[in-house]
């Protein structure tokens, strides 16, 4: 086996005993980025839950490094991984810079209090995601695309090695959501940071990922390159995606093509 | 900025402290008798010989405030622990039926065993009040995993309270005892009638569970993120869980114990001085909460004594005064 750094053998995932998707086999090296795509309510969460330790795996085993997901401790796993989940955080009475200084929280001690040197991290990945300047302003009345960037920031801020998020950008306009997927890059390229994300943007999954895992039914659909999952109509079957409902609007039908089609990197 | 917040939360703790400390003084000084100030250092300092006033001071004024300083800490710090929990701003051990549980339990306890002669020790008040608290938080948790609306929590929470009320009602007013006119006092809550014995018990109790709240803060900090977020930073999820419910319950059983249900403390009291702050952080609301409800209780029990004097409210009429208007107003400002 190559020099894998995230893996998964034969993993199942689920609620209360009931497996949603079974024998997943997932390997990204160091660096990837792997985006979770399919139908609403195909399981992206609940996969990326169980990667992230929320949920029980109900089978199987998923690898970070050398070590078995399931027997690091959590407080050890806290300084690997990080997250940014759909959930609303809550954040009352908290500015942007105390929300990123959450992330902290693996590295001080007993009571929490922050060290210089981690309020020197702080400075520095907020002054790496650009959000120096709204450090102060509260949480609570940012837009949701600084919401977004900072709980990135917070994530990267926990210094971990990989990071699980999901559906990151589902809910920005187009100049954050390009903004967001460029300080997912710059991290991976400083840092050697690990991605792995759930995306509804299948255009920009295209581009941004180094493989996709499409999700569907009991079993992974198909894991691949881009180049090996945009290829013929495989799109069109996962999304269950027919013809025959654009009849009489070119349009959409051209839309829709020029997402799942292969062979258009170049755009 | 940053020495800003600092400077706040000093003139934040001076504030709550001098307010503990001119009440306790108040409290003191004020009764059915007024002390002035002199006598009283007088008769600490040895040099007044009237045997009255120092009976009066040390017997009944010392105790009682003592034991209104410990309980309307203890008081806050609950409510402070259950909202923290429940991600509710009115939630709180009145609120959610736990100080009624912890009544009914007492009253019953109390009833059958008075009826045998039986002496009872405030060790084992605590211990009925416990069993009690355990038992509507038992209930409220159940009905939390079944309800996620906070609003129906609280109005399940006030049903169990309401129950345990006409339970307990129905065994004070069917027991016939000398005592009964105490029990019914307490049943409706009053700091009167500490003794240094009971102080003791609870400055155990209150300063144990206090050292061991204190020490969650940091958990506590990311708890208040949500589930998914606490448990990513490590936090083991079940483990402070387990340790809110029974702090909370205990600090509550505590208060009730001793002092019967006293209502709005454990709402207002950790919401305002969370205004007063300007910050969630628990390492600062855990003593900002515990000092706060102490110099309230200590304002609210010198009013219960004197408003109507010699005849003494309950400590809850009196709370119910300043802490329901304070509920209403938190309703008012949440937008959900």
């Amino acid at each position: 086996m190559k020099n894998y750094y995230f893996f998964t053998k034969k993993m199942c995932v689920g609620y209360d005993h009931k497996p949603l998707i079974k024998d997943m086999e997932i390997a990204l090296q160091e660096g990837e980025i792997l985006c979770l795509i399919g139908p609403n309510g195909a399981g992206k969460s609940t996969v990326l839950k169980s990667i992230a330790g929320q949920l029980k795996l109900l089978d199987g085993a998923a690898y970070i490094g050398k070590d078995d997901l399931s027997q690091i401790r959590a407080d050890e796993l806290a300084k690997r991984m990080s997250v940014v989940f759909t959930e609303r955080v809550k954040a009352e009475l908290k500015s942007c810079r105390d929300m990123v200084a959450t992330g902290r929280y693996p590295y001080t001690g007993w009571f929490g209090i922050l060290s210089e040197d981690d309020k020197r991290i702080v400075d520095e990945v907020m002054e790496l995601t650009h959000i120096t300047d709204i450090g102060e302003k509260d949480f609570d009345k940012i837009s949701d695309g600084q919401k977004q960037r900072v709980m990135l920031a917070r994530a990267i801020c926990q210094e971990p090695e990989i990071v699980i998020l999901d559906e990151p950008i589902s809910y920005l306009d187009i100049k954050y959501k390009l903004e967001f997927l460029l300080l997912l890059q710059e991290m991976r390229e400083k840092k050697g940071l690990t991605v792995i994300m759930s995306l509804h943007e299948l255009d920009l999954a295209k581009i941004i990922s180094d493989k996709i895992l499409c999700l569907k039914g009991e079993y992974v659909q198909r894991y691949g390159t881009p180049e090996e999952i945009f290829e013929s109509d495989f799109i069109e079957r996962l999304f269950d995606i027919n013809e025959k409902d654009f009849l009489g609007n070119e349009k959409l039908l051209a839309y829709m093509k020029q997402i799942a089609k292969s062979g258009n990197r170049e755009i | 900025m940053n020495l800003n917040k600092k400077s706040r939360y000093i003139a934040a703790f001076s504030l709550l402290g001098a307010g503990v400390f001119t009440f306790f003084i108040l409290n003191i000084c004020i009764g059915s008798v007024r002390i002035a100030l002199p006598d009283v250092a007088g008769a600490f300092g040895g040099r007044e010989s009237n045997e009255t006033v120092i009976r009066i001071l040390w017997d009944i004024r010392l105790p009682r405030a003592a034991a209104v300083l410990i309980l309307g800490g203890a008081l806050s710090l609950a409510g402070y622990l259950l909202q923290t929990f429940f991600n509710n701003p009115i939630a709180g051990p009145f609120v959610l039926g736990i100080s009624s549980g912890a009544k009914m339990v007492v009253a019953l306890v109390m009833v059958f065993l008075m009826g045998r002669g039986v002496r009872i020790t405030s060790a084992s008040l605590i211990f009925a009040a416990f069993m009690g608290a355990m038992l509507s938080m038992g209930f409220v948790l159940l009905m939390s995993h079944r309800i996620r609306n906070m609003s129906m929590l609280v109005v399940s929470g006030v049903m169990i309270g309401y129950i345990c009320s006409a339970v307990t009602e129905l065994v004070v007013t069917f027991a016939d005892d000398a005592d009964i006119v105490n029990l019914h006092n307490w049943s409706r809550g009053s700091f009167s009638g500490m003794t240094w014995e009971n102080v003791k018990v609870m400055a155990v109790v209150v300063s144990i569970m206090f050292l061991a709240v204190f020490l969650m803060s940091k958990p506590l900090s990311a708890y208040q993120l949500g589930d998914a977020y606490a448990r990513n930073a490590g936090v083991d999820l079940r483990l402070l869980r387990v340790c809110i419910v029974i702090f909370s319950s205990i600090l509550s059983a505590c208060i009730v114990a001793f002092a019967g249900p006293i209502s709005f403390v454990g709402i207002a009291v950790p919401h305002l001085v969370r205004k007063l702050l300007n910050t969630t952080e628990p390492i600062l609301m855990i003593p900002a909460c515990f000092v706060g409800g102490s110099a309230f209780c200590l304002f609210c029990d010198l009013l219960a004594k004197t408003i109507l004097a010699p005849t003494e409210l309950s400590i809850s009429t009196v709370t119910a005064i300043f802490g329901a208007p304070v509920v209403l107003w938190i309703i008012k400002g949440r937008k959900a």
